[in-house]
């Protein structure tokens, strides 16, 4: 028996059976495209966290929880406590090993998006993901007093372009309690690419700018009576008194543990620093409670999708009783039977395993910017996991085993029936 | 070497899991070119005995040998090529891959035996013709040789294993009940190809039916009933 012919005979049968076999992969394809679309989803939404922040060595703000001084800088969520002085912001610029200090102005929002005050440097030091820099996708960065930047989710959700007018509100609540920066609209300049961090969803306007809009406000409520056009405000001192946080680079990554011992025990007033890796981790081991309900997801759909596979392949290989009887009657050995049903049985899984992986590749270019925007999930399509390829294994190796199944049940079978089974 | 092509002796039983036998028989031989007509009421064990004769299932104790090896004797594997290399099988019906054609069907045991794909080569000059011979030799024209068989009538499906079997000369041809699914006319003119063709070949045939009404055209019959000492009800006659 020549094995070309055993080959050619596989292939005669499962054309004959095409449709059936066309389910099959199918159903292969979509358990792969769920075991392995699920583990992606996992895998990214821990990297965007991660990445939202990079290539920053230390966080400064007054004194809090590290975890909440993390979740005000980077993510925008929640409010500090107390600001820092503008006095010592400078201070810190001065200390031995630092490169350069961004600081941060937070609390008011525009449409539920928060407004982040900060300087020309924020665009040069601030890093994401691997070290990547912001890029504009439009526009420039804020020169006049009243221009803005914002993220690439604020102009897709709102559909902003380039010199559209928008008014800031005060606080960070999407309700507007009619306290508001009515009287002082910012311009649209610039549009930030997209980065998939806390950064799409930001309005960046300068510390000035921030000064200048809460210039007749004092402890939250605009002064009675006070009123200050925005052409007068220009012309008033608008160096901010203080800021809510800063950003920190060292000269010398090596020291940052003695710097941030000396901002710990700044004596003029009382501040922190974290080290935004440390916090995250920290963070991630909280709100990382979703990420194992997905893990736990991943194991039950690739429990669900073996047992499917297994099924599917059984029933399919069943309808071939009586092929098989014939070929044992024409001469076909055991160990021939054996090597059809497990040539098509691991031929038809590696096929549904490329369709479900190509399907979800063709899923994730396709459809990506719209979970981008939808979601807020940035996938990306790339070398499989670790993971991904021992699920993959699994798959295989379950599909192998299914069809080894019907052949013991053939070899079964034959003992009991003889050579005419009973239909 | 014992003149019998065939040989059967002491043998007993019983289906995996059964405790009674169902089959005890003191002997039976089958001589080279002998056609038999082996008969009794369905549940008999007509099927079993044929299984046994091929050897697809060895017996608890005593022996089937064919052409004095004992099947008992050899690995599963071993037994598989003796009898692709010996044996031509008919079966009731379904005898065919659906999707092959009619020719590449009668090839089929050639594809697995190089002793049958020989014996063939060896009579005809090349496999196809072969195939051919026998399917004229069965009654079918050239229009039917490269339909797929799911496309054929009943009565050519048989006629197609009929060809199928005696492709390569096996020295025995077993065929279960190859009438049952045709009618009266069709049945006859089954047989008046087939037996001559056994002829041919010198191959013996064991044929089993539970229609009596063939069975003068044989040259031996052998009532199941009356050689095997289990009876209906199970119980051994000593």
């Amino acid at each position: 028996m020549n094995r070309g012919y055993l080959i050619n005979l596989a292939w005669r049968s499962a054309w004959n059976r095409r449709f059936t076999l066309a389910l099959t992969v199918c159903s292969i394809a979509l358990s792969t495209f769920m075991l392995l679309g699920i583990e992606r989803v996992r895998m990214d939404l821990r990297s965007s966290f991660i990445s939202a922040v990079s290539g920053t060595d230390l966080i400064v703000g007054a004194r809090t929880g590290s975890t909440q001084l993390l979740l005000y800088t980077v993510f925008h969520v929640g409010a500090a406590t107390n600001n820092i002085r503008w006095s010592s912001v400078q201070a810190l610029e001065q200390l031995r090993g630092v490169a350069w200090v961004v600081p941060l102005s937070l609390g008011d929002s525009h449409q539920g998006f928060p407004v982040l005050g900060t300087t020309q440097a924020y665009f040069e030091h601030f890093r994401y993901g691997e070290q990547q820099p912001l890029q504009l996708r439009e526009g420039q960065r804020f020169h006049d007093l009243y221009d803005a930047v914002i993220g690439a989710e604020v102009a897709d959700r709102l559909g902003y372009r380039i010199n559209q007018r928008i008014t800031l509100a005060h606080g960070t609540g999407k309700v507007n309690f009619g306290a508001d920066h009515a009287d002082k609209p910012f311009t649209v300049t610039g549009i930030l690419a997209r980065t998939g961090t806390p950064v799409d969803r930001t309005v960046h306007i300068s510390l000035e700018a921030m000064e200048a809009i809460h210039v007749n406000w004092i402890t939250g409520v605009p002064l009675p009576g006070m009123h200050i056009g925005p052409e007068e405000a220009r012309k008033m001192n608008l160096q901010p008194k203080s800021v809510t946080a800063a950003l920190m680079g060292l000269q010398n990554r090596a020291t940052v543990f003695s710097v941030q011992r000396q901002v710990n025990n700044f004596a003029a007033e009382p501040l922190m620093s974290i080290l935004p890796g440390v916090a995250l981790d920290e963070l991630w081991d909280i709100v990382g409670a979703g990420e194992r309900a997905l893990l736990l997801m991943s194991g039950l759909v690739a429990l669900v999708s073996m047992a499917g596979l297994v099924s599917v392949v059984l029933a399919g290989l069943n309808e071939r009783r009586r092929e098989l009887a014939v070929l044992r009657a024409v001469g076909a050995s055991l160990y021939h039977v054996l090597a059809l049903l497990t040539l098509e049985g691991i031929l038809l899984t590696m096929a549904g395993i490329v369709t479900g992986i190509a399907a979800l590749a063709a899923c994730i270019l396709v459809l990506g910017p719209w979970l981008q925007s939808t979601f807020g999930l940035s996938l990306q399509l790339g070398q499989p996991t670790p993971m991904q390829w021992l699920l993959l294994a699994g798959l295989l190796l379950a599909g192998w085993a299914a069809s080894l199944l019907p052949g013991w049940r053939a070899y079964r079978l034959s003992l009991a029936d003889g050579l005419s089974p009973r239909i | 070497m014992s003149s019998n092509l065939l040989e059967l002796k002491d043998l007993c039983f019983a289906w995996p899991g059964s405790t009674e036998d169902c089959l005890n028989i003191a002997e039976l031989h089958v001589r080279p070119g002998e056609t038999i007509f082996l008969h009794g009421p369905s549940g008999c064990g007509k099927s079993t005995l044929l299984s046994l004769l091929a050897g697809v299932i060895v017996p608890q104790a005593g022996y089937v040998a064919l052409l004095d090896t004992h099947w008992g004797d050899l690995r599963p594997a071993a037994r598989d090529r003796h009898r692709v290399d010996h044996v031509g099988y008919i079966f009731q019906q379904f005898n065919l891959l659906p999707y092959l054609t009619a020719l590449d069907n009668v090839l089929l045991p050639c594809r697995f035996s190089a002793k049958r794909r020989d014996a063939a080569v060896r009579h005809a000059g090349n496999l196809r013709a072969a195939a051919e011979h026998w399917l004229t030799g069965m009654g079918l024209n050239a229009q039917v040789w490269n339909r797929p068989a799911h496309t054929l009538s009943v009565g050519q499906q048989q006629r197609v294993a009929a060809a199928s079997a005696l492709m390569g000369e096996p020295d025995l041809i077993i065929a279960d009940e190859p009438t049952s699914a045709l009618d009266e006319d069709r049945r006859e003119a089954f047989l008046d190809l087939l037996l001559p063709a056994c002829t041919t070949t010198e191959s013996a045939l064991v044929l089993i039916s539970h229609d009596r009404r063939i069975a003068k055209r044989f040259s031996r019959q052998i009532s199941l009933p009356a050689i095997n000492r289990v009876t209906f009800d199970g119980e051994v006659i000593v």
